[in-house]
C-alpha cells in the first residue's frame, strides 16, 4: 500500500512524515513522534485516555488516522502550558485537589477539560461532569477530577481579571 | 487493534466522491466522522481497501432552513447539531437526541450523515428520524433521489442506499409550532447504546391528541416506526387507557434479542417504560411553543 505524506502542526511545530493510511494517529504521536503523553487505555474509543485535541474539537486519537489529521492542527498533553512555561492552571489544580491517583487517564482528562474550559470558561458541575463524560477513571471516583477543574476556571478567571 | 490497510482518497467535492465510489465497488467505503467505521476496521469486521474521505466537501456541511423543512448536511457533526440554533428552534427533538448519543469526543466527529446511513440498530438517529417522517437524499450516478426514513432501513447493517450512492442531505418536515416531542433512551452508561428508546412528536388541541407518531431504537433489527401505537392516541386525551394501548401496539411491534443489555423481558419492560415517560414528556411540552 502506498505511503502518504502527511504535513501538519503538532503542539505548534511542523511536522511532516511518510505514513500507512491506517496509522492510527495515537501511534503515529507516541512511537513516530514520542509524545507519550496521550495513553492507550481501552483500544475502543471508550477510555478517553488517548485524547487530544484536533483543530479545536478533543478527538480519541485512537479512533482516527493519521491521514484524517493531514493538514490539521494538533495539540497533545506535552503542548499545554501556562502562560509563563510553567504548570497550566489545570495541572497546577489537578496536583492541588488530588485530581489523579496512578495518572494514567490524566493526559487525556486535563486536554479535554482545557478544550472544555476554552468553550465554557465558567462551567457549572454539572456542565463539567457532562463535557467530561467521555473520560474513564478507574482510582478517583471522579469527584476531586471535578473539583480540580472548576478550581482551574477560578484560577484562570483570576489571571485574566489580573491582566486587565 | 491495527485495521488492515487500504488506499486513502479524500475527494473535494460529491462528483469526485461518487467516481471514486463506482471505480472501486464494494472494495470501497465511505469515511465521515469514523466513530463507527474504524472501530469495526480494528476488529477487522470490516476490511475496505479504499476509504473515501468526505471531510473536504463543503456541500455536506451546514445546517438550512427550506419553507417547512429543515435541511442537514451529512457531514454535519452531533456537536455542530447540538450547537445550532435553528434546530433548537425548530426541531429540538433532534437536539434532545443528539445530547444522548455517546460522550463529547465522539459527538464532535460522528455526523449525522454516518449515524443514519450506517445501519447499526443502535443508532440513535434512525429511530428519530423516522418519527419526524424525515427522508434522505441520496446521490448516485443516476442523479438524486429521496428516501423516506421509514422506508430505509431493511436489515441490521441493510439499508435502501445502493452501493455507489451517498447519502448527501437529511430533509426533516418541521413539526407544526406546540408540537411536543421526547426522546427517552435507557442506558447503562453514559456513551453507551440504548437497552431501549423511544421518540415521540405528537400534537395536542383542545385537550385532545390530533397527531402522534412513535418510533423505537435497539429493539429489533432495524428502527421500529409504529404507526398502530401512533394511532392509539390520536383523538384521546392521552388518558391511561389510550398510553396503555398505544405501549401494547409498541410491544406488538419490537422484536428484542438477549444480549448484554438483556434478557427479551427486560427489554420489553424498558420499552414500556421508555414510551410511556416520553408519551408523558411529549404531552406536557406540547402546546408550550416549544417545538
Ligand atoms: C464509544 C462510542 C459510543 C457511541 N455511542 C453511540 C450512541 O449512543 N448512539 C449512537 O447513535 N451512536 C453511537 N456511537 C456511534 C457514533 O455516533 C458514530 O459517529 C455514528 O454512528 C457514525 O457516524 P460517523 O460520522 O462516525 O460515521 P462513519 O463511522 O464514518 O461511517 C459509518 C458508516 O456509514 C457510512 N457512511 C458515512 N457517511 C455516509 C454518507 N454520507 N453516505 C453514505 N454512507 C455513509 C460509512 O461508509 C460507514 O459504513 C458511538 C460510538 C462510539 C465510538
Ligand atoms: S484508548 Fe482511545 S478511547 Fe481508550
Ligand atoms: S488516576 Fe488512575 S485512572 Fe484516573
Amino acid at each position: 500500500m502506498d505511503k502518504l505524506h502527511v504535513k501538519l502542526q503538532v503542539n505548534g511545530k511542523p511536522v511532516e512524515a511518510l505514513v500507512e493510511p491506517r496509522l492510527l494517529l495515537i501511534h503515529f504521536l507516541r512511537e513516530e513522534l514520542g509524545l507519550t503523553g496521550p495513553h492507550i487505555g481501552c483500544e475502543t474509543s471508550h477510555c478517553g485516555a488517548c485524547t487530544v485535541d484536533i483543530g479545536g474539537r478533543s478527538v480519541k486519537s485512537c479512533t482516527v488516522f493519521t491521514a484524517q489529521a493531514n493538514g490539521a492542527e494538533i495539540t497533545t498533553i506535552e503542548g499545554i502550558e501556562g502562560a509563563d512555561g510553567g504548570l497550566h492552571a489545570l495541572q497546577e489544580m489537578f496536583r492541588e485537589h488530588h485530581g489523579l491517583q496512578c495518572g494514567f487517564c490524566t493526559p487525556g482528562m486535563i486536554t479535554r477539560a482545557w478544550r472544555l474550559l476554552e468553550e465554557n470558561p465558567d462551567p457549572s458541575e454539572a456542565e463539567i461532569r457532562q463535557g467530561m463524560a467521555g473520560n474513564l477513571c478507574r482510582c478517583t471516583g471522579y469527584q476531586n477530577i471535578v473539583k480540580a477543574i472548576r478550581a482551574a476556571a477560578d484560577a484562570r478567571q483570576a489571571q485574566q481579571e489580573a491582566a486587565e | 487493534m491495527i485495521p488492515g490497510n487500504f488506499a486513502y482518497h479524500r475527494p473535494a467535492d460529491v462528483a469526485a466522491a461518487a467516481r471514486l465510489l463506482q471505480e472501486h465497488g464494494d472494495e470501497a467505503q465511505l469515511l465521515a466522522g469514523g466513530h463507527s467505521l474504524i472501530p469495526m476496521m480494528k476488529l477487522r469486521m470490516a476490511q475496505p481497501s479504499h476509504l473515501i474521505d468526505l471531510q473536504d466537501i463543503a456541500g455536506l456541511k451546514g445546517i438550512s432552513r427550506d419553507g417547512a423543512r429543515l435541511v442537514i448536511g451529512a457531514m454535519t457533526t452531533q456537536h455542530e447539531l447540538i450547537g445550532d440554533a435553528l434546530v433548537a428552534a425548530a426541531v429540538p427533538l433532534l437536539r434532545e437526541a443528539a445530547l444522548q448519543i455517546a460522550d463529547p469526543q465522539v459527538r464532535y466527529v460522528g455526523t449525522i450523515g454516518g449515524n443514519v446511513a450506517n445501519g447499526d440498530p443502535g443508532n440513535d438517529m434512525p429511530g428519530v428520524m423516522q418519527c419526524l417522517d424525515a427522508s434522505f437524499e441520496l446521490t448516485g450516478p443516476g442523479g438524486t433521489r429521496e428516501v423516506a426514513a421509514r422506508a430505509f432501513y431493511e436489515a441490521a447493517f441493510t439499508t435502501a442506499r445502493a452501493e455507489d450512492e451517498i447519502l448527501t442531505r437529511i430533509i426533516v418536515p418541521i413539526p407544526k409550532p406546540g408540537s411536543g416531542y421526547a426522546y427517552l433512551k435507557q442506558k447503562r452508561k453514559i456513551g453507551d447504546y440504548a437497552t431501549a428508546a423511544a421518540a415521540v412528536l405528537l400534537a395536542v388541541e383542545s385537550g385532545r391528541c390530533t397527531s402522534a407518531a412513535i418510533a423505537m431504537t435497539n429493539l429489533a433489527a432495524t428502527p421500529v416506526f409504529t404507526e398502530a401505537a401512533g394511532a392509539a392516541l390520536v383523538g384521546t386525551t392521552l388518558d391511561e387507557a389510550a398510553v396503555g394501548a398505544a405501549v401494547a401496539a409498541m410491544l406488538a411491534a419490537i422484536d428484542p434479542a438477549t444480549d448484554n443489555r438483556g434478557p427479551v423481558e427486560f427489554k420489553k419492560h424498558v420499552a414500556g417504560l421508555m414510551l410511556r415517560r416520553a408519551i408523558a414528556e411529549a404531552a406536557g411540552r406540547a402546546g408550550r411553543g416549544t417545538a
